[in-house]
């Protein structure tokens, strides 16, 4: 019965989101005001309505309902009950529910959170989430019903894969597709300024923190993701360039160029178009994602069940979606002022190198990726692009970004001096080389690569740290410098806080990159191994049982300069309902490095008290990569929590800037 | 017209390599072997490890040339397919059992002597066809993987359809489902038995 509610709920949501899509849209064109009050009742109901149906299929996972079929495909009875309920989103069905869910859930965020915008507006950006919510609805209704029910129901189900029964299943998908989903507000808000023409400062003041939000949580899902594969797969990786992951980061990059963008039309007034580019782009990626994932046109680690039908459905939904917003930007665009001028060199030409740079990243990513798709339509044969091509066209994209990104925050809007730039931050860069050529060699080796990701990271922390005393000292008066440095803005916070998180992502990827050290060998008990230092001791295995799985459970001591430190027990699985054995490493992860462990076969599958295969890892600064990422989220959020947003909207609200009245 | 068209025709080019895409299989590789000769080997055969097996044996007749392995997930999947097929069809399936040992992951080579790797290779492809019934006229053990480089083998399991003259006249990667079964591998039987 419930989830026929579910079901039922789902179909009257689609009724809602469909009155949501037109009702609103065509009442702030027509100045009709009773149908563009609609808009936020409807967004209330249709959140409220899929929340209960995302309620009931998590109901049918916890009660074990097997004559669910999506149930009966990804649980099963012994499955622990936190993993029952993220195997909600464990497949396709249910994973589109959850982007839905996420999609009503950011609709009614803006609802509550719009009380200073004018009516019209909110109507116009509602409405538009609201066509794409019907959109979305209609593919579940239509394709992939979570609901579908198996009659008569199984006795048991098939159990969830063991690669996501794991921590990293709860929560990397609602991340991750909270900043996918999070880009349609960005979009809707892009898309109510064209309709309305009404493309200026205050709109950009609006967008904003909302793209800042979606692009927060897009950053920690992509890096929960990330670190999910480096644990769990036991490979030591941390970054495949699959073309699944692409998806996710395409609309990073183009989100990243946005966010910045937003900056110059908000302050300045320019850039106008393209922002609303920038905006449409990170959205329509996000969508392109869905399609590259769903449709099974490439092959991924991320293999989700595809059907034709599902891949003409998205195909369509991506051309009138993509399409439709293209075509009003092209048909709008023209009629939009240029907003300020600037020189050559100054801050927003600066972000526009910016934009430009993280574009071209998006673009070369994006030619990968698409790349055997079209070799392969062009019947030219069969190829996949891999690391080596991603990891050449991406560092030289990069190193100029991360350049400019120490001096971006000293130039000034409008005019700059380039001769004065330097001038201010030459001692930086001076001790960034001190540190580009000292650092590797107290590792021991020196690598021209090694030390350029040294340099720009100590580059990024070094401008960065002289920009903000600067700041504070222009700023402080007669109060003392710590009083000072509170009292800057949190969006200036933001900014060097995720600049830094940069330089500490750098610093991990080169590090690890340039001084991890493996061994895969063969250990009986007693038997020891060494890897930068470690020593490593294996004695033996033992049986272990976890509530859906036995284990092989290997014991090894960890010891460094004869001194004992820890023990580490990687285990090797097999789970019941699926007969794939399962390597769950064993992870001693420090600041400044990692120790990994994995097990892989007893060498005589008889006899596991004897000899087996084991991989050990040294990884130094690995969980850096990572924290950079937090870092940058965390200056996201900074910004984003900035005061101007809470208390200025009220007057942009009233005093709306016309378009291009910012001329200097 | 005005110059940001050019955005939507853009993204026009891309849609219609997406609908393209749709109607591909990244999974299906072309294999150039099809039409050539299936190259020759001569391997040990599990049932009669003194013994050896060569495609030119199967001179004259129609058969497939199965390649598979215990410690292939896939081909768990695929085999009740094959034992159904060998119950039902009087076509010869000759099992070509890949890197037993060395292919699993899970060994460190470098330490094992030759011997002691193909006694194992032979007791678990023995308990595995055991374990799950054997559809192979007989299987023939290709320790080290040579075989499968002259074949192009690039994933386990893989199926060749080798005609009267040792000619391959089709590959198939990945595990056969009933449907491929039934539309590719049958009728192309049946045609070339005629």
């Amino acid at each position: 019965m419930i989830p026929e509610l579910g079901n039922f709920a789902l179909i009257l949501a689609a009724v809602i989101a469909l009155l949501l899509g037109t009702l609103p849209l065509i009442g702030a064109h027509n100045n009709r005001l009773a149908w563009v009050a609609v808009a936020r009742p409807a967004t209330s109901a249709m959140a409220l309505l899929i929340t209960f149906s995302f309620a009931c299929l998590v109901h049918a996972f916890v009660n074990n309902d097997f004559s669910v079929v999506y149930v009966t495909q990804h649980s099963n009875s012994l499955l622990p009950l936190q993993y029952r309920v993220a195997a909600v989103w464990g497949g396709h069905e249910g994973s589109l529910l959850l982007w839905i869910l996420m999609l009503a859930w950011w609709a009614f965020a803006v609802r509550m959170l719009s009380g200073q915008l004018p009516e019209i507006m909110v109507a116009r950006v509602l409405g538009t989430l609201g066509l794409v919510a019907f959109g979305f609805l209609l593919f579940v209704l239509l394709t992939s019903n979570p609901f579908d029910r198996l009659l008569p129901g199984a006795a048991e189900g098939r159990d969830l894969n063991p690669l996501l029964q794991d921590f990293g299943l709860i929560i990397h998908p609602p991340l991750l597709y909270m900043g996918y989903v999070g880009f349609s507000v960005a979009f809707a808000f892009a898309i109510a300024a064209l309709l309305s023409g009404q493309l200026d400062a205050a709109w950009a003041r609006w967008s904003r923190p909302w793209t800042t939000a979606a692009w927060v949580f897009l950053t920690l899902g992509i890096a929960m993701g990330s670190w999910w594969a480096y644990y769990e797969l036991g490979w030591g990786g941390w970054w495949f360039w699959d073309p699944v992951e692409n998806a996710s980061f395409l609309p990073w990059l183009v989100g990243t160029a946005l966010v910045h963008s937003l900056a110059v039309t908000e302050k300045r007034g320019s850039f106008k178009n393209w922002t609303v580019l920038l905006a449409i782009s990170a959205f329509s990626l996000s969508l392109l994602g869905t399609f590259l994932v769903r449709s099974g046109v490439l092959t991924s680690v991320h293999a989700f069940a595809t059907d034709p039908t599902r891949g003409i459905f998205i195909l369509i939904f991506l051309v009138a979606v993509i399409g439709s917003s293209l075509a009003l930007f092209a048909w709008r665009a023209p009629k939009v002022g240029l907003g300020g001028r600037f020189s050559l060199v100054s801050r927003e030409s600066m972000l526009l190198t910016n934009n430009v740079l993280l574009v071209v990243a998006c673009a070369t990513v994006l030619l990968g990726t698409l790349y055997p798709l079209l070799i392969d339509a062009l019947a030219l044969g069969k190829i996949s692009v891999g690391p080596p091509y991603f990891n050449a066209v991406f560092v030289p994209v990069m190193t100029p970004l991360l350049f400019l990104m120490g001096i971006g925050p000293f130039a000034q809007w409008k005019d700059a001096s380039i001769g004065e730039i330097l001038r201010t931050v030459r001692w930086a860069f001076a001790a960034a080389i001190v540190v580009a050529i000292v650092v590797p060699l107290i590792y021991g080796s020196w690598h021209p690569m090694t030390a350029l990701g040294l340099l720009l990271a100590a580059w990024i922390v070094f401008s960065g740290a002289l920009n903000f005393t600067a700041r504070v000292q222009k700023t402080r008066g007669g109060q003392s410098f710590i009083a000072a440095a509170l009292k800057q803005p949190r969006s200036f916070f933001g900014m060097h806080v995720a600049h830094i998180g940069i330089a500490v992502f750098v610093v991990g990827v080169t590090m690890v990159s340039s001084y991890q050290d493996e061994k895969d060998v063969k250990m009986a008990p007693g038997d020891s191994v060494d890897v930068a230092g470690y020593h490593f001791t294996f004695n033996g295995v033992k049986a272990v049982e976890g509530p859906n799985y036995s284990a092989a459970q290997g014991d090894f001591d960890l010891s460094v300069d004869g001194k004992f430190q820890l023990k580490m027990n990687p285990e090797k699985r097999s789970y019941h309902s699926s007969s794939m054995p399962m390597t769950e490493a064993a992870i001693d992860a420090g600041l400044l490095r990692d120790v990994y462990v994995s097990l892989g076969e007893p060498i005589d599958r008889d006899k596991p008290e004897g000899e087996w295969a084991v991989r050990v890892y040294y990884k130094p600064f690995v969980d850096w990569i990572w924290g950079g990422c937090v870092l940058m989220a965390l200056g996201g959020l900074l910004a984003m929590l900035d005061r101007r947003y809470r208390i200025k909207s009220r007057a942009a609200s009233t005093v709306t800037i016309p378009a291009g009245s910012q001329k200097a | 017209m005005n110059r940001y068209y050019w955005i939507l025709g853009a993204f026009a080019a891309l849609v219609v390599l997406l609908s393209v895409g749709l109607g591909l299989n990244p999974r299906e590789v072309p294999s150039p072997l099809v039409g050539k000769p299936a190259p020759a080997f001569s391997l040990n055969i599990l049932d009669t490890p003194e013994k050896t097996m060569s495609p030119k044996d199967m001179q004259g007749k129609v058969w497939l040339l199965n390649v598979w392995s215990s410690w292939c997930v896939s081909c768990r999947a695929e085999h009740p397919v094959l034992v159904e097929f060998s119950k039902k069809v009087d076509v010869p399936l000759i099992g070509l059992n890949y890197k037993e040992v060395r292919g699993d992951g899970g060994f460190d080579m470098s330490k094992m002597p030759a011997d002691e790797e193909k006694t194992l290779a032979f007791q678990r492809a023995n308990k595995w066809l055991s374990d799950h019934g054997n559809p192979y006229k007989l299987t023939v053990m290709d320790l080290d993987g040579r075989v499968g480089i002259d074949y192009g083998v690039y994933g386990v399991p893989e199926t060749y359809v080798i005609d009267k003259a040792g000619i391959i006249r089709m590959k198939h990667t990945g595990p056969i489902s009933p449907e491929i079964l039934g539309k590719k591998i049958l009728p192309l039987l049946a045609e070339l038995n005629k």
